[in-house]
């Protein structure tokens, strides 16, 4: 560890109308380091890296960049790239239809006079995958892979740019567990070899385990920088949210029930493969007022036994039976599975969830419509905005009226549009598919508190989460899921991450 | 969007009329720019655009295009698009003057049947579009030349006409006047469309106060009360208006009070009923409107089902008008439709569009068709001038968007 200062921000200050995103923000990243920024949804970490990378170029903020001693004015991301300064963003920027290699040289085509050398292509690309450790062939076409390979693709894509300052916003957000651990293992072994990170995270323990240094940004201001000696996750939370949150996991005293909630000998088979089966088997339970967790690695299945559970909306040759309050229910579309009182809140919120074009009160009302309307189908106004403002309230959603257009909303409070709109459906059963991705530790606490509102109501959840912390804080018991089979059921108070690993692991050898 | 989306208000906070009048220059402005060059007009025709005469066959003409503009704007917030409207139009023609001319039908009759082939033309493609999954830009492309042909070849090339009385009267009548012509100031009126005028202004008003009672029960202050009362004058005047200018010539056209009807219908649905409200859903995000137990693909085949009942409404109105069904018909007329709607503040990605709009969009469309061929501009600079007006609104829209 040197004080050879790779680059220094200084006082950005950059305001769009009527909001002044980030203001004399100060970074300072030492060559060499992996330096996390952190800091709540809306703080302007994302921002940040935009100015920096020449997104919002030269001139539309004030305050200096330097980099290797120099100053910097991008005037967009070509400028910052030639540097060997890159983004890699939350959302990849991948074209699904073109080969792994085609995406590596996206924009920076090996090519003499336009035309493209494909030997050179390949080349290229295989050393770099190499380098990344994907194994897979460069003319695998990117819709073939999954989301873990495709981040080490964009990271090969970074590579072949001569990257030198490498920037990734939230990379771990969509990865399971153990694609996480080896992408986090990546940046140390670049991080040897000479090369700088900085990494915008959520996941204070990603942190804590890579970072050199971390800034933690808050309400557009850098609040302080601190050295991997000074960093707990208490101090990286105080910092964050600017309290101390005591536990991260509200307290839930369970009253639970009698069983509401079956599937049975559920099966589903893959929708373009039906070859492939998918789940395979599975049986579970939830009862009134229990939370119940379903632990899984990505690709385990879990949201496609959601989703096809939820109206058939994936897979074929499903097989099983639903039982709601010991009856059979007929959940074969999603007008009956929401009739028969299931509500499922999607993964991903912008893509599955939610209008981001229309505001609050239609966002919440659309899977109920019938409740705010006449038989004859004419909505009533009134009983349509007393609702959403009920919701709205009841949910803690932050925002001037229930007339804000969910799309201008940050991710915790989209992720409160979405529950609200469950909840006006006044479902028996909600499945939470990932209810707190990407949205801030504040946040996060609030949702905790709504499922655990849900359930002292009576009402039967079944959380599908990428972290298992976040299970083991919140769950009464949890399911372990593995290759569409579930390997493992355990009480909140006997599990570990440890169990929930093992199980895996051991379903693993069982299906070898 | 609607008015309650363009003035989001803080409860406790009392909007001024500054914010007031921003949020109604992008809600009105449309208006303001149909009125704006409808007073170019009137200016460069040396008085003509205003004369009673030309009010009635600006409406006359271009009845057709709003009437196919109200499916086309279902169509388009839904994310579609249809391009075999003028087609449909022009092959029910055909139908119709088969019927009538050939066979001897019945007009009521006949028209009904042709609206119905027209519903089963639009469920066919609706079906090819919601079902199949084929993208409705090339289902559409695909009527658009079959039903071009279909009408070729049921006409032989002639031109069939003319009609029956009664069937012409849907486009060259007026609604009968029972109370008697008053005359007022030396000018002769038609008493029942002035009755009908006040009618209709009485009932905005009550409508508007009734809105704005309802949003100040719930604390939502849209704007000062007399920006409110000039707002609603100057539109009760713009009304009556237009309408006294019918009365002192000869009254209501039929086609008016047909599209009259469809346009209030069109409003109801698509503003207050849960049907309307999921074709924005749809429109705006249609994996999360599957996901919240909307039926898209149901509502898609609807939706086509109704654009091709409005398209076969608007080829009898078109026929009715010419007096006979002609091979070419109908040809290029879904330009003109898409055009207004587009106008109309509609998004070409879905999700976005109001009724009102798209109807504004086809008379500042029609205006300029008016206004032109009084002043004896060729066709092709007409076509010019069109085209870069439909591409300066939609960029003037988008600018407009961004800025806010």
């Amino acid at each position: 560890m040197s004080d050879d200062i790779i680059l220094e921000m200084r006082d950005i200050t950059k305001t769009f109308p009527g909001v002044k995103a980030l203001e004399n923000v100060n970074l300072k990243v030492r060559r060499g380091d992996i330096h996390a920024i952190c800091g709540e949804n809306g703080a302007g970490k994302s921002t940040l890296m935009k100015v920096l990378s020449g997104v919002y170029p030269f001139g539309s903020y004030s305050g200096d960049i330097r980099y290797e001693g120099q100053e910097c004015r991008f005037n967009g991301i070509h400028d910052s790239e030639k540097r060997g300064i890159v983004i890699i963003h939350q959302e990849l920027a991948l074209v699904p239809m073109l080969s792994i290699a085609e995406n590596m040289f996206l924009g920076n085509e090996q090519a003499t006079n336009g035309i493209i050398n494909w030997d050179k292509v390949r080349r290229r690309a295989a050393e770099l995958l190499k380098k990344v450790g994907l194994r897979e062939d460069p003319d695998t076409l990117i819709t073939n892979i999954g989301t873990g390979k495709q981040q080490l693709v964009e990271i090969a894509k970074a590579l072949a740019k001569d990257v030198r300052l490498l920037i990734l916003d939230e990379p771990t957000a969509s990865l399971s567990e153990k694609d996480s651990q080896s992408l986090l293992d990546l940046l140390v072994e670049f991080k040897a070899q000479g090369m700088t990170s900085i990494m915008i995270s959520h996941k204070l323990n990603e942190i804590k385990r890579i970072a050199d240094q971390i800034t933690i940004i808050r309400d557009g201001q850098s609040i302080e920088t601190m050295d991997k000696a000074d960093i707990t996750e208490d101090r990286i939370v105080t910092s964050m949210v600017g309290r101390s949150l005591e536990n991260r996991y509200p307290h839930r005293e369970p009253a639970i029930g009698e069983t509401i909630f079956e599937v049975k000998n559920w099966s589903v088979h893959h929708p373009l493969h039906p070859e492939r089966q998918i789940i395979k088997n599975v049986n579970l339970s939830v009862r009134k007022g229990e939370v119940v967790g379903i632990a899984g690695l990505m690709g385990a299945g879990r949201t496609e036994l959601a989703m096809s559970v939820f109206g058939r909306s994936y897979g074929t040759n499903i097989s099983g039976e639903v039982l709601l309050h010991g009856k059979p229910a007929d959940t074969s579309s999603v007008g009956k599975a929401v009739k028969a009182g299931l509500a499922y809140a999607t993964e991903d919120r912008k893509v599955y969830g939610l209008n981001l074009i229309d505001h609050i009160k239609h966002n919440v009302t659309v899977a109920n419509l019938p409740a705010v309307s006449s038989r004859s189908g004419v909505i009533d106004d009134n009983a349509e905005i007393r609702a959403a403002n009920e919701y709205r309230k009841k949910t803690n959603i932050r925002s001037s009226s229930v007339y804000q257009i969910t799309g201008n909303l940050s991710g915790g409070n989209q992720q409160k549009v979405v529950l609200s709109k469950w909840l006006f459906a006044n479902p028996d059963v909600l499945i939470l598919d990932e209810p707190t991705r990407g949205i801030d530790v504040g946040a996060k606490y609030e949702i905790y508190t709504i499922i655990n509102k849900l359930a002292d109501e009576g009402k039967g959840i079944l959380v599908i989460s990428s972290e298992m912390p976040e299970l083991l804080g919140i769950c009464d018991r949890i399911y372990v899921l593995n290759e569409g089979r579930i390997v493992g059921e355990m009480n909140a108070s006997e599990a570990s991450q440890e169990k929930i690993m093992r199980a895996i692991v051991r379903g693993e050898e069982k299906a070898a | 969007m609607s008015t309650e989306t363009a003035a989001p208000t803080v409860s406790s906070a009392k909007a001024t009329a500054q914010d007031a009048i921003k949020a109604n220059l992008r809600e009105y402005g449309l208006v303001l720019a149909l009125i704006a060059i409808m007073i170019f007009f009137q200016f460069t025709t040396n008085g003509v655009l205003f004369k009673p005469v030309n009010l009635t066959n600006l409406i006359l003409q271009n009845s057709y295009i709003i009437v196919m503009a109200l499916g086309m704007l279902l169509v388009i917030v839904a994310g579609h698009i249809d391009l075999s409207v003028g087609s449909v139009a022009g092959f029910i023609g055909a139908v119709a003057a088969v019927l009538m001319v050939d066979f001897g039908f019945n007009p009521f009759l006949a028209g009904l049947i042709c609206i119905c082939v027209g519903a089963v033309i639009g469920g066919v493609q609706g079906y090819f579009i919601a079902y199949m999954k084929i993208p409705s830009f090339i289902v559409t492309l695909a009527g658009m030349l079959v039903f071009k042909g279909l009408a070729l070849w049921l006409l032989g090339g002639r031109s069939v006409g003319p009609f029956q009385p009664e069937f012409q009267m849907l486009s060259a009548g007026f609604i009968p006047d029972p109370i008697g012509p008053w005359t007022i100031g030396g000018v002769k009126l038609h008493a029942t469309t002035i009755v009908i005028a006040l009618l209709i202004v009485a009932g905005m008003l009550y409508a508007a106060l009734k809105s704005r009672r309802n949003r100040e029960s719930h604390g939502y202050d849209a704007e000062p009360f007399g920006f409110f009362v000039l707002k609603n004058v100057v539109m009760a005047g713009i009304v009556l208006f237009l309408l006294y200018m019918l009365a002192s010539y000869r009254g209501l056209p039929n086609v008016l009070v047909v599209m009259g009807v469809l346009i209030a219908v069109f409003v109801f649905v698509t503003k207050r009923m849960t049907f309307g409200r999921r074709i924005y859903a749809m429109g705006g995000n249609v994996k999360a409107a599957a996901l919240s137990g909307i039926h898209t693909e149901r509502l898609t085949f609807y939706i086509f089902a109704i654009m091709g009942a409005l398209a076969a409404l608007a080829g009898l109105i078109f026929a009715a008008r010419l007096n006979m069904a002609t091979p070419k018909a109908g040809a290029g007329m879904e330009l003109d439709v898409i055009a207004a709607v587009f106008i109309g503040g509609a998004s070409a990605l879905g999700g976005v569009g109001q009724v009102a709009g798209a109807v504004i969009g086809a008379f500042i469309m029609g205006v300029m068709n008016n206004g032109m061929s009084i002043m004896g501009i060729n066709i092709d600079w007409q076509q010019v001038i069109k085209g870069l007006v439909l591409l300066g609104a939609v960029a003037f829209d988008l600018y407009n968007k961004k800025k806010a």
